[in-house]
């Protein structure tokens, strides 16, 4: 009861923080220049710290550890990916993307191609990756929420919600600049003293942790315990028999009492509750290794892994460019120098972060084998200071994880929030603050009816998910746009209707056999690896076709993007739109006021 | 709710954002602000840019070109780098037995590695678009 008191406080202290820092940054955001793209003047390292608090999202802060503890060495493919995506950001697209001047995706494709129509095209997906990248975000602040105190998953998601919407609907994006900057040194502290805290734990116990196993390599459990299986059915793999009291159902059998296991695979009915002995073999979710020599050496699942491992590498190299939330901050900066050295800023502080989920991940494998039986990896993270230091200290440990997992959740759906209502208020309504407001209501009612809709799954994959429908639909469209004069607004449409209606395909095809049996191969679950070839063939043959369509002042557009910023050819389209008339004339002049300011 | 309606009176005109208006108050401040004959030649060029004369355009190209040429050299050898290393892990098995200082192989390479080599890559990047920058900035303002 002691735990959930620090962690509730702890949580109650974040918002608290939140709230404040959103309610300071919002006290000057009017117009709405403000509340997309914070006036264009936000400093390079600010919002270098604002990016990676806002992209360290759940996936990153529990999931990666968990995925460590469950599939081992090739689960660090997730936070190198993660990473890289930021150097073919830098390589491809920053600069270029800031000094078009634009102030959502929609409005750069509209820019750059000279059409409605593409404008329409991306509108609907910022919305779908939007969305797709929200609901796991909600749906983890549910079960933290739960893993921690008890309550029920769906508060969880509620209060992130509403906490979000507030302080959206106060400032935008001036508002939640600060607040996610904010939240990265918090969510960099939250996992960085207790990976220590914990490593020396490790190095100081006695038998450093060592962990029974049998002569397979098999992990067993170090003392008995009691595994519930929660709301969604689980496969479980046995490699080396063992016997279990069960109460619940097993392969659709009733079963109340011991159970011998032998080799194979078995199904487990939500609710089921199993009982093991101290020392019996631990069996494993199906699909990750089960023996402990597996689990260090990488690549042991045969060829359709390594195809699941390269789709990886292409979804997150590639996805991230293509995520509108991340995209829009690179928007708020003065100008493209400054977006550039942002992005090489992200580089280095999304490195520092990610050398501490690893090791967490491989203290869980020696503390939380309980978690392989329902897959339920996510929890690692949370559990962890508990299991190795059953004391006070482990208490205040976990309390700091759970405020540092809060964090991830609310800087995460901010930005999503707001990206997504930037998008629905200038594209579907007028783009007055007004619209804004609404359309951040509406987004967030949306999202959180989704999270309870949409099945749970690893919060990693789903997120890969969006980085997979982010790499096929608008990592061609930037990349093609800005260093291609050929590409035609009708080549663009085919090129984010066919990438991207493979993708939700295969995304709904595997939703699908998550409830069925989970038969999807590989490629269906992890398309990157065919749609972004798909989705740049698609734009290229297209545009060659309708060559007739490339606008005729594709040079100088071209010029506009490139030309390094002390000519001063940038030309913010959000002050020609939105501006009042004394920006307006400034901006015919040549001027910008976010140079003004920062020079 | 008609979106159309809502939406299109506010959009500026295309021409005002790609610079028409743009191009008659720079020619103005060229001749209150300074009348040295080199800002005047600078002025030209930069003119010659938005007007897409042969000259200009030939410049603009080559800027494009170069920098592409950067970005897509060093993707390449990251991409590359990436791409061999499961291919490597599937064929030579045994590199998983290595081990330094008690850690296998595999999670240093995967582990810590790639952030460091990240950075650096981003870093050299930075600073060849810079200055490919700055030899444009140079050659128009001569």
């Amino acid at each position: 009861m002691n735990a959930t008191i620090w962690s509730l406080s702890a949580i109650v202290a974040v918002a608290a923080v939140t709230f404040l820092l959103g309610y300071v940054g919002s006290r000057k955001a009017n117009t709405t220049p403000d509340f997309l793209v914070a006036r264009r003047a936000i400093p390079a390292t600010r919002n270098a710290a604002a990016i990676s608090g806002e992209y360290l999202s759940a996936a990153s802060f529990l999931s990666v550890a968990g995925l460590v503890l469950k599939d081992g060495v090739d689960a660090l493919w997730y936070p190198v990916g993660f990473t890289a995506g930021y150097l073919a950001l830098l390589l491809f697209v920053a600069a270029p993307l800031r000094r078009s001047g634009a102030y959502t995706l929609p409005d750069f494709s509209e820019a750059r191609l000279g059409s409605v129509h593409v404008r329409h095209v991306s509108t609907f997906f910022v919305v779908c990756i939007g969305l797709l990248y929200l609901v796991p975000q909600l749906q983890s602040a549910g079960l933290t929420l739960t893993t921690i105190t008890g309550l029920d998953a769906w508060l969880g998601g509620l209060i992130v919600t509403v906490i979000v919407v507030i302080n959206v609907l106060g400032g935008g994006m001036r508002a939640i600049t600060l607040v996610q900057a904010f939240q990265y040194w918090g969510k960099l502290f939250a996992i960085a003293a207790p990976t220590f805290v914990l490593f020396v734990v490790f190095l100081a116990s006695p038998d450093r942790g060592t962990q029974p196993i049998s002569d397979d390599g098999v992990v067993r459990f170090p003392q008995a315990e009691k595994v519930t299986v929660a709301e969604q059915p689980v496969k479980v793999r046995v490699d080396e028999p063992l016997t279990l009291r069960v109460r619940g159902t097993i392969d659709g059998r009733d079963a109340n009492g011991p159970v011998f296991w032998g080799r194979g695979v078995y199904e487990l009915k939500p609710g089921t509750v199993m009982e093991f002995t101290a020392g019996s073999p631990v069996p494993v979710v199906e699909g990750s290794p089960t023996t402990n020599r597996d689990w260090t050496h990488p690549q042991t699942g045969g060829l359709s892994e390594l195809i699941g491992t390269y789709s990886l590498i292409f979804a997150t190299f590639l996805g991230t460019m293509g995520l509108p939330h991340v995209l829009v901050r690179f928007y708020t900066n003065p100008d493209g120098k400054a977006a550039r050295r942002t992005a090489l800023h992200v580089l280095y502080l999304l490195g520092l972060f990610y050398l501490f989920p690893t090791v967490l991940g491989v203290l869980s494998r020696l503390h939380l084998p309980q978690l392989l039986v329902t897959g339920n990896t996510d929890a690692a993270v949370l559990m962890l200071p508990e299991a190795m230091v059953p004391n006070l200290g482990g208490q205040i440990l976990g309390a700091v994880v759970a405020a540092g997992a809060f964090a991830a959740f609310l800087s995460t759906s901010s930005g999503l929030v707001v990206s997504v209502a930037g998008v629905v208020s200038t594209d579907i309504m007028p783009g007055k603050v007004r619209d804004f407001r609404w359309a951040t209501v509406f987004t967030g009612l949306v999202a959180i009816a989704l999270a309870f809709v949409l099945p749970r799954s690893n919060a990693s994959l789903t997120v890969a998910m969006s980085f997979a429908l982010a790499a096929s639909t608008f990592c061609p469209l930037l990349v093609l746009g800005i260093w291609w004069r050929g590409l035609t607004w009708v080549g663009a449409v085919c090129g984010l209707v066919v990438g991207g209606g493979v993708v939700i395909s295969a995304q709904v095809v595997s939703v699908v056999s998550t409830y069925t049996g989970r038969w999807a191969p590989a490629f269906i679950t992890q398309p990157a690896l065919i749609t972004v070839p798909l989705a740049f063939a698609t734009m290229i043959v297209v545009s060659k076709a309708t060559r007739r369509r490339v606008p005729p002042d594709v040079n100088q557009i071209l010029l506009r993007l490139h030309a390094p910023d002390p000519l001063g050819f940038i030309r913010d389209r959000d002050i020609a739109r939105f501006g009042t008339a004394e920006e307006k004339a400034r901006l015919a002049d040549g001027k910008r006021s976010g140079a003004d300011r920062t020079r | 709710m008609s979106r159309h309606d809502a939406g299109k009176p506010e959009q500026p005109p295309r021409e005002a954002w790609l610079g028409e208006q743009a191009r008659k108050p720079r020619r103005r401040r060229v001749v209150l602000a300074d009348s040295t004959k080199a800002r005047g030649r600078a002025l030209r060029t930069i003119i010659e840019l938005e007007e897409q004369t042969s000259v200009g355009e030939k410049l603009v190209r080559d800027l494009i070109r170069q920098q592409l040429k950067s970005a897509f050299g060093m993707a390449f050898a990251v991409l590359i780098g990436m791409c061999l290393l499961p291919l490597a892990f599937y064929l030579f098995p045994q590199i998983g037995d290595l081990e330094v200082l008690g850690i296998p192989v595999p999670w240093l390479v995967l582990g810590i590695a790639p952030f460091p080599i990240l950075y650096g890559v981003g870093w050299v990047f930075r600073r060849q678009a810079e200055r490919h920058e700055r030899d444009f900035v140079n050659m128009v303002d001569r």
